[in-house]
């Protein structure tokens, strides 16, 4: 399991010139831009949103109305509106999705990088922990720990979130790790008597950055559409708002059935860009730090599959783009 | 295939099972108060408890006599008997049963639309890799879109537009209540168009995964010094794609395939719920509601061993179709 050797960043030691090279090329991606402005704007929604629309759930006169100029979106069975509603959304939303990835992500260095660096027998059984983990299904044992526990607030469904979904970034950093473990600097520093987690902290982790910030922005992802998901099945916290709570409701309210489209279609629009530009940020990430992508070694094979398979096709994405050019 | 293959990847999948199986049987400690007596209420509202409900119950939920682990051997025990308590949403039926009566809807549909896709997926991957900067091609990025997008709400959409906008599909269930369940030929009919849009909404939101993997496998692989020689010595272009770059170009989306399977019985159980299908999904979805812990439980287990069996299948016949495995691992 040589996983993700060619995704290494070299990010070695480079003159300030290439480094700004690089700073200059990545903001041509037009890709990264539009990801980021997708991914900006929601951010900017998420805090301002709130102080706009003070009160989304006000109830008004205008049931069931169809987008007009008084209500952008429309208003719901309650008529309440549906712009502010989706608008307010975007700040629990993104908690949530950026709580559980930021947790995930966390536990995922620990198990990976720690694994990988430490070897032996504790990386088989960490690694043995993380396969484990991500063979069994998630989404189910998600919905049986949340209708145990019984508590649907932010707090525990970012924890019960991030508890599932850190194993696959733990593979990839493991792999990472065992490819970063024996190059020739990190071997001086051990050499000249430096702490193991002085190594860690300032020799691996700085040269794992990138791919650390893209497992991140994955969990992200996973973490908004399992939101929604919970939120969908009826386990969310139905008094907060968030763009799974609204398409719940709606459902709920038969709004399909009654043909109420602008009651449910922007709260999953806005779930959909949100992942897209996450994704958009991500993809360009990798292909412009990593240009080793550029070689294809047979090693990777597994790195791809572990990748690929769980909804993370970055590194492979990024080779399509640069491989095709 | 080596025995040591086979029994390294064996053991995996014991360990993995028995800590579901632990797990499982910590969860109920996540309960606040004391579950037996939760649940027994419950069922006592539904209708007369059996007299030895309390101590299996008891049992099953590990929250037996004695120490910690003397609990704990009681319920592998009561697993080991295929004990896992009485439902209480459908009360008094045992969980095994309604288990069994649900889980092969959701077996054939989701089986039968996983398959579709990542066929489907290949097929266009091959494709599209093979002739890069075509029409096709230029697609596969719309793709992230896709995937991007929550499932159910997608479904949601396309059962608007396809059985109220065009009522082409029924709405909802697994079959016309007005047909006997089994081997006729109204019900198999039924079944069959009941399935076809709750399949359609699978594919589609799980086809783009095997696209994009496949085509980007194909890229790599057509830049390999075999398949550059292969074209070099002359042979068809459809032979050089098919038996030389696809063909090595799948192992890892074969392998993913494995993988992928908890992720499609993740979505089956939103489906489910988008379709009222009459799966295993729907029933978690009602004990869910039903504070049904007992049957909770068990379809915890039932789909975590399903799909740990079906990855254990994948990975045998990953061995024998790729060697390299059997050496490198």
């Amino acid at each position: 399991m040589t996983a993700a050797v060619a995704t290494a960043p070299e990010t070695v030691p480079e003159d300030t010139s290439r480094l700004a090279g690089r700073l200059g090329s990545l903001l041509r991606s037009r890709r990264l831009l539009l990801g980021l402005a997708i991914v900006g704007v929601f951010a900017v929604l998420a805090i301002v949103g709130p102080m706009i629309f003070t009160n989304a759930n006000q109830f008004s006169r205008a049931e069931w109305a169809p987008p007009s100029a008084s209500h952008w979106l429309g208003t719901t069975q309650l008529g309440q509106d549906v712009l502010a509603q989706t608008v307010v959304s975007a700040r629990a939303t993104l908690e949530i999705g950026a709580g559980a990835g930021l947790i995930a992500t966390v536990i995922s260095v620990i198990i990976g990088i720690g694994g990988g660096y430490l070897g032996g027998v504790a990386d088989e059984a960490l690694s043995l922990l993380s396969n484990v983990v991500l063979v069994i299904p998630g989404l189910p044992l998600i919905i049986v720990i949340t209708a145990f526990v019984h508590a649907t607030g932010v707090l525990p469904m970012v924890l019960v979130i991030a508890f599932v979904s850190w194993a696959a970034s733990a593979r990839v950093l493991r792999a990472q790790t065992l490819s970063v473990r024996n190059r020739e600097y990190v071997l001086a520093s051990r050499a000249s008597g430096e702490p193991a987690w002085r190594i860690v902290l300032v020799e691996i982790l700085p040269n794992e950055l990138p791919i650390i910030v893209s497992q991140f922005i994955f969990a992200m992802i996973f973490a908004v559409l399992t939101q929604a998901g919970l939120a969908f099945l009826g386990l969310g916290d139905p008094s907060q708002l968030t763009w799974g709570n609204m398409i719940y409701f709606a459902q709920n309210d038969e709004a399909l059935t009654s043909g109420a489209w602008w009651w449910f279609v922007p709260p999953g629009a806005c779930i959909a860009l949100l992942g897209m530009g996450l994704a958009l940020i991500n993809f360009s990430l990798d292909e412009i730090l990593n240009p080793r992508l550029r070689v294809y070694r047979p090693g990777r094979r597994r790195g791809t599959l572990a990748l690929a398979t769980t909804g993370h096709p970055e590194p492979a994405v990024a080779e399509q783009r640069t491989g095709g050019a | 295939m080596g025995v040591r293959y086979l029994s390294r990847k064996l053991g995996f999948y014991l360990v993995a099972a028995w800590v579901a199986i632990t797990l499982n049987f910590f969860l109920p400690r996540l309960i606040p108060g004391n579950p037996v007596e939760v649940i027994l209420s419950r069922q006592s509202h539904q209708g007369p408890v059996p007299p030895g409900e309390q101590a299996a119950l008891t049992k099953l939920l590990g929250l037996g006599t004695g120490s910690i682990f003397t609990k704990y051997l009681q319920y592998l025990d009561s697993l080991l008997h295929l004990r896992m308590g009485l439902s209480v949403f459908e009360f008094p039926v045992p969980v095994a049963t309604v288990i069994r009566q649900s889980i092969f809807w959701t077996i054939i549909l989701v089986g039968t639309a996983t398959v579709i896709s990542f066929l489907v997926g290949i097929g266009l991957g091959v494709l599209a890799g093979w002739k890069r900067g075509s029409w096709l091609d230029s697609l596969v990025p719309s793709t992230t879109f896709l995937t991007a997008m929550p499932y159910f709400w997608l479904a949601l959409i396309l059962v608007y537009l396809l059985t109220q906008r065009i009522p082409a599909f029924p709405a909802s269930g697994g079959y016309n209540p007005a047909d006997n369940i089994g081997y006729n030929w109204p019900f198999l009919i039924s079944a069959v168009q009941h399935s076809v849009l709750p399949a359609l909404t699978i594919v589609i939101s799980s086809i783009g995964g095997w696209l994009l993997g496949m085509r980007n496998m194909m890229v790599s692989t057509l830049s390999e010094d075999y398949v550059v020689a292969a074209e070099a010595r002359g042979l068809s272009p459809r032979r050089v794609m098919i038996g030389y770059a696809a063909r090595n170009a799948v192992l890892p989306s074969l392998s993913g395939f494995a993988i992928s399977l908890g992720f499609v019985v993740s979505g089956s159980i939103v489906m489910e719920q988008v379709f009222n299908y009459p799966g295993i999904g729907n029933i978690l979805y009602q004990a869910v509601i039903n504070d049904d812990y007992a049957l909770m439980q068990g379809i915890f287990l039932v789909i975590t061993l399903t799909v740990l069996g079906a990855n254990l299948i994948v990975d045998l016949l990953y061995g024998t179709i790729d060697p390299r495995t059997r050496i490198a691992s």
